[in-house]
């Protein structure tokens, strides 16, 4: 039941980009397509439960003072066969995402899991919360994603790996490049946070009210 | 832009209580562009007028809009939606599509505006964030919005246009050379020669400054080390400093935008680092960076550093005593 609950945590009450805003250089540079997103969400949430339970099944053998190498060198392990099986299967995502896929190694969101969970918890704890906020992280870039792509290119969808030419939604001629630059990706975050905020604080806030009402009616 | 009414003023008492109020420094700097924006239009004909009736319509929508939508105060009475809009009119090239002006001015208000909590909170001038949010969304549209400058010969012509390259355009891609550049001294001056709407004609522009300067709007400090800096950088790296003090938005930038209240320093110390910062950066832009003209970027990176800059100099309050622990 514990294990449910770390999975669960990690999806929106502390997702990592929307809650913790950590990770953010990957969040920027894949949420520009849907296409990018779901490869790199699924890539970093490969490594983060891989990493994770390596990290708590080694956490008795890692000697204290070195552990942070110790994590880097079984998360890069994870990073490597992510980079080279894309690179071999999905070339044209490897090309867009870059060097960012070699830097997940030393994704904020992965090294905090690994500090943060995986040393400190249980195998299948640990597998779980790996899990959940790595499909959190996903969860988020998609949404980033699907606002962005529209508007930075006037299609969705567009997936070359798969001979998909996406959806056109807007005229290319009307399509703000500067949305596609990470600027645009911090605007898009900034505007998501802020109706994220709004949303939960008017449904808070509503339930104090009915709270109240309940109390007085009492 | 009355920061009285803030509660923003940081200097120590007494202060002056004036009857100025925003409206009234909106008119007055409304009025002062309109020379700049009446040769604008008669240079470059018909579009032009298009595009100043759609950045002042479309501002005043926009706020009107987002203010409705989510139960803000409605200020488009205090005129800074409308000013904001006429400066994305006159920023941006009289002939570009009329969309470009409208979603330039969309971003102005939002997220240059309103996003802060509003007039008197923006960091970034609002009308300078949705010109370059356009610039750099929209290259190639705003590109073919530069048009010839030629009078009563482009109100013949009507709505078709003729592309024309700006002087600062040509300066970067090298076909004019660097100095002896006088040709282009009477052109500058006087209005037609290709360029953004607003920035073409230095007398008209010129004009409205000292009307500015003259109804208390504005004072000298700013645009003149501004102006003065950037000639300076100009002689020292061997250019011609009146064709770059003429060309582009320099003087436009200098006496409307670096001397926005909201986002410029209030100290004349820090005024003076701000209009440093300004020339510096605007003549790098022009000298070595990729775009052809940096007014805009060069207020909005100064502009970051503002809140810094104010930190220097603060005033002791009364009584204080240095390192009292």
């Amino acid at each position: 039941m514990s294990a449910f609950k770390e999975f669960k945590k990690g999806l929106w009450a502390e997702s990592p980009t929307f809650a913790m805003l950590i990770g953010m250089c990957p969040a920027m540079i894949s949420s520009t397509a849907v296409s990018n997103a779901v490869g790199m969400g699924l890539a970093a949430t490969f490594v983060l439960v891989f990493s994770n339970l390596f990290i708590s099944a080694l956490r008795n053998m890692i000697p204290d003072k070195i552990r942070i190498p110790c994590f880097i060198v079984v998360i890069a392990t994870f990073v490597t066969i992510v980079d080279l099986s894309m690179a071999a299967y999905l070339p044209d995502l490897h090309r867009i995402l870059g060097v960012f896929v070699p830097l997940i190694v030393v994704n904020c969101i992965i090294l905090a899991r690994a500090e943060a969970f995986a040393y400190k918890n249980g195998v299948v704890d640990s597998i779980a919360d790996g899990l959940g906020m790595g499909l959190g992280f996903t969860l988020a870039v998609i949404i980033l994603a699907i606002i962005r792509e529209p508007i930075a290119t006037g299609k969705i969808l567009y997936a070359k790996d798969f001979g998909f030419e996406g959806i056109k939604l807007i005229p290319a001629k009307f399509a703000a490049a500067l949305v596609d630059k990470p600027v645009g990706g911090f605007m898009t975050l900034g505007f998501v946070l802020a109706s994220i905020n709004g949303i939960t604080s008017r449904s808070k806030k509503a339930k104090q009210a009915s709270a109240a009402c309940a109390a007085k009616e009492v | 832009m009355d920061m009285s009414e803030k509660g923003l003023i940081i200097t120590a008492a007494p202060h002056l209580r004036d009857r100025v109020a925003t409206p009234r420094i909106m008119q007055v700097v409304f009025i002062a562009l309109m020379p700049a924006a009446l040769c604008g239009v008669y240079f470059f004909g018909p579009w032009a007028a298009i595009n100043l009736v759609v950045g002042v319509a479309s501002a005043v929508l926009w706020e009107y809009a987002i203010q409705k939508i989510w139960k803000f105060d409605i200020t488009i009475s205090d005129g800074s939606a409308a000013l904001t809009g006429l400066l994305v009119a006159l920023t941006l090239p009289p002939a570009v599509e009329p969309w470009v002006t409208a979603l330039a001015c969309l971003i102005a208000i939002g997220p240059g505006k309103i996003v802060f909590g509003g007039l008197g909170y923006n960091i970034f001038n609002p009308a300078l964030i949705g010109r370059t949010f356009a610039a750099l969304s929209w290259p190639s549209v705003l590109s073919a919005g530069y048009v010839a400058a030629d009078g009563i010969t482009a109100w013949k012509r009507g709505f078709d246009v003729v592309a024309s390259a700006t002087p600062l355009g040509l300066l970067k891609t090298g076909e004019i050379g660097a100095t002896s550049l006088s040709r282009f001294y009477g052109p500058l001056f006087f209005g037609n020669v290709g360029g953004s709407l607003g920035e073409t004609s230095a007398i008209a522009l010129l004009i409205g400054a000292l009307f500015l300067l003259f109804a208390g709007i504005i004072t000298l400090r700013i645009p003149l080390v501004y102006l003065l800096t950037t000639a300076g950088l100009a002689m020292l790296f061997n250019q011609d400093p009146i064709f770059h003090l003429l060309s582009g938005g320099l003087i436009l930038g200098a006496f409307f935008m670096a001397t926005d209240y909201v986002t410029s320093p209030i100290k004349p110390a820090g005024q003076i680092v701000y209009a440093v910062g300004l020339g510096i950066f605007t003549f790098m832009i022009r000298m070595f960076g990729s775009y052809p003209e940096g007014v805009a970027f060069s207020i909005l990176l100064m502009n970051c550093f503002v809140p810094l800059i104010e930190r220097f100099g603060a005033q002791k309050r009364f009584g204080e005593v240095r390192n009292r622990a």
